[in-house]
């Protein structure tokens, strides 16, 4: 719509002058250097998100694996209600994983913020080595971790001080355990961007007011670290709702999430209107969220990314 | 922010004769032993992975045991040895450098626009590449599936992963170019164009090398991002398998300890660049 508009400006203003083509190439070379990835996000995110919408409203025969649009919203009332106790556990655990995730990352953040010195980016670095292995090797790592034969149980019960009976693996705790320590990069990344911006002599200045250490944080640290803590909660929440390589690697019939319908049906019974109407609802969800962030912070705030 | 109120502090009844006295008291190793704590907790899989690469696995065909059974370099020497795992290992190295090399082009053009430039339809891009990074991995492969479904074409499999890889690598690239674009000394270029630089010119000698570093920054980031993907890839990689996700099909079955060797050496290729990065930062920092 941008093009439209600005060709159209140029076009009305006559024959080009030097100046005046120059100015008109420098506004228009925005929009050149834009095109090409512009149309490739267009076509490879924006159209994809809209076909996902088309397909949840789709129906059609399991049997016959033909599906045909009618707008069948009956697929978003149908899998609420049939999936509800996996939407409220991914829910719940989700909730778990993000509180969680704040807590250990925010003293850890903070610390290296505020004292890392000139350390400061080695052991930031030392924080995102994990994130150079597989996500998928990592997670299998943890089961060989917390098996109930395994490298930390294992022993113990060896010596009697855990019953023979007791498990981790294939329990909510297994499940939300592997979500946070999967995540930790992305709620820790923001938090330690936020962090590190502000201004230390601001500390200093609440100190020289004899504030104590709690409350220059509370006053002065605390309201400045907000947008990392906003980033790091759009970052890890929803993502972690629609998790589903954890609860399929450390968890078992009981920890089913609706990451795992939703893969389930779309890779194996195939049936993609609805589970495309699950995933939609993940969409939204994002969509809204991501909405909220923006109009508080605005989309230029870079505090999701500067970290990377 | 809040003065007025901090002001109130010395009625609390602490002593703040002393100002900014260093923390004597035990509560000062509280921060500092809790982040070691968290790096012994983050790194712990990654000992795991590499001590069990060493694994010395007496069944066959061998699977990663709970148990560590005695020292052996059986698998490092016999890194190949399983067909499949080397076949998706060599389809996610093939497909890493390309992804990475189409998502750095595309990605610094937009990182350049958005860091440069005031235009109309910027916010909403904005939007567009905030969202490309923040949306759950499962809708973005359940949405690109989709769309390779009802298009039919192309064939789901290695341009199906290529072709996503590229999509959701270009807004990490695009906004780490448009960080640097963003802490740009503008007058340089201004001096160029004094000195009578047409804008090619300036860019290729004053711009490029100046966001060179990022652009770097951007193929790796895009490089790892691709090589680790297993959400999206599983979507729509069809038959074909990429390392990781080689490695989740065979979860049910067990893993063979090659697998343990693979990660620690893309791993150890992974420390060597970040290692160098902050060798080279570090450098460049020092007056």
């Amino acid at each position: 719509m941008a093009t439209e508009a600005l060709t159209a400006q140029d076009a009305s203003a006559g024959p080009p002058t030097r100046g005046r083509s120059y100015a008109g190439r420098r506004r228009r070379a925005p929009l050149w250097l834009m095109m090409p990835g512009g149309v490739y996000l267009l076509i490879f995110l924006i159209v994809p998100m809209g076909l996902l919408v088309y397909t949840s409203l789709q129906s059609g025969g399991a049997f016959s694996g033909r599906f045909y649009f009618d707008w069948d919203f009956a697929n978003y009332t149908d899998q609420i209600v049939q999936y509800k106790t996996q939407l409220i556990r991914s829910v719940s655990y989700s909730v778990i994983v993000t509180i969680a995730c704040l807590l250990l990352a925010y003293p850890m953040t903070y610390w290296i913020a505020f004292y890392g010195g000139r350390w400061k980016s080695s052991i930031l670095l030392l924080i995102l080595l994990p994130f150079f292995v597989s996500f998928v090797i990592r997670t299998v790592q943890w089961r060989f971790l917390l098996g109930d034969d395994g490298i930390i149980f294992g022993p113990l019960k060896d010596l009697g001080l855990l019953p023979d009976s007791f498990r981790v693996l294939a329990t909510p705790v297994a499940v939300v355990a592997g979500i946070t320590y999967n995540f930790l990069p992305f709620t820790a990344l923001p938090l330690y961007v936020a962090l590190e911006r502000i201004d230390k002599s601001l500390v200093e200045a609440a100190k020289d007011l004899y504030s104590s250490r709690w409350k220059a944080f509370r006053h002065v640290v605390w309201p400045l670290s907000l947008p990392g803590v906003f980033a790091a909660f759009l970052l890890t929440f929803v993502p972690a709702t629609g998790d589903y390589v954890n609860a399929a690697i450390l968890g078992g019939p009981g920890t089913t999430m609706i990451g795992n319908i939703i893969q389930e049906k779309f890779l194996r019974e195939l049936n993609y209107p609805e589970a495309a109407a699950l995933s939609v609802i993940l969409m939204v969800a994002m969509l809204i969220l991501a909405s909220i962030y923006a109009r508080i912070l605005g989309t230029e705030d870079d505090t999701l990314t500067t970290a990377l | 922010m809040s003065a007025t109120e901090t002001r109130t502090a010395p009625s609390t009844g602490i002593e703040p004769a002393p100002l900014h006295a260093p923390n004597k008291r035990w509560t000062r190793f509280i921060l500092p032993g809790f982040t070691w704590l968290m790096i012994v907790y983050l790194t712990l899989p990654i000992f795991v992975m590499i001590l069990y690469s060493f694994n010395d696995i007496q069944v066959t065909p061998p699977r990663q045991t709970p148990r560590f059974q005695g020292f052996t370099l059986h698998w490092w020497r016999d890194l190949f040895g399983v067909a499949g795992l080397s076949q998706a290992l060599k389809t996610s190295l093939m497909i890493a450098p390309l992804s990475a090399l189409a998502a750095t082009g595309l990605g610094t053009l937009i990182g350049l626009a958005l860091g440069r430039y005031r235009f109309r339809g910027k916010a909403p891009i904005n939007f567009v590449i905030f969202l490309a990074i923040a949306v759950p991995e499962i809708v973005l492969g359940s949405s690109l599936l989709s769309m390779f479904v009802l298009a039919q074409a192309p064939p789901i499999g290695f341009t199906t992963i290529l072709l996503s890889h590229i999509g959701f690598s270009i807004a990490f690239v695009a906004v780490t170019v448009r960080a640097r674009v963003q802490g740009l000394d503008r007058s340089l270029e201004d001096a160029a164009q004094d000195l009578f630089a047409n804008p090619m010119t300036t860019f290729i000698k004053v711009t490029l090398p100046l966001i060179a570093p990022a652009i770097l920054a951007g193929f790796l980031l895009a490089f790892v991002l691709s090589l680790d993907d297993f959400v999206i890839t599983n979507f729509v990689s069809g038959t074909e398998s990429t390392f990781p996700v080689w490695v989740y099909g065979a979860t049910r079955i067990g893993l063979p300890p090659q697998v343990n060797v693979m990660g620690t050496l893309l791993f150890s290729a992974g420390l060597f660049f970040a290692v160098l990065n902050v060798i080279v930062q570090r450098r460049r920092a020092r007056p």
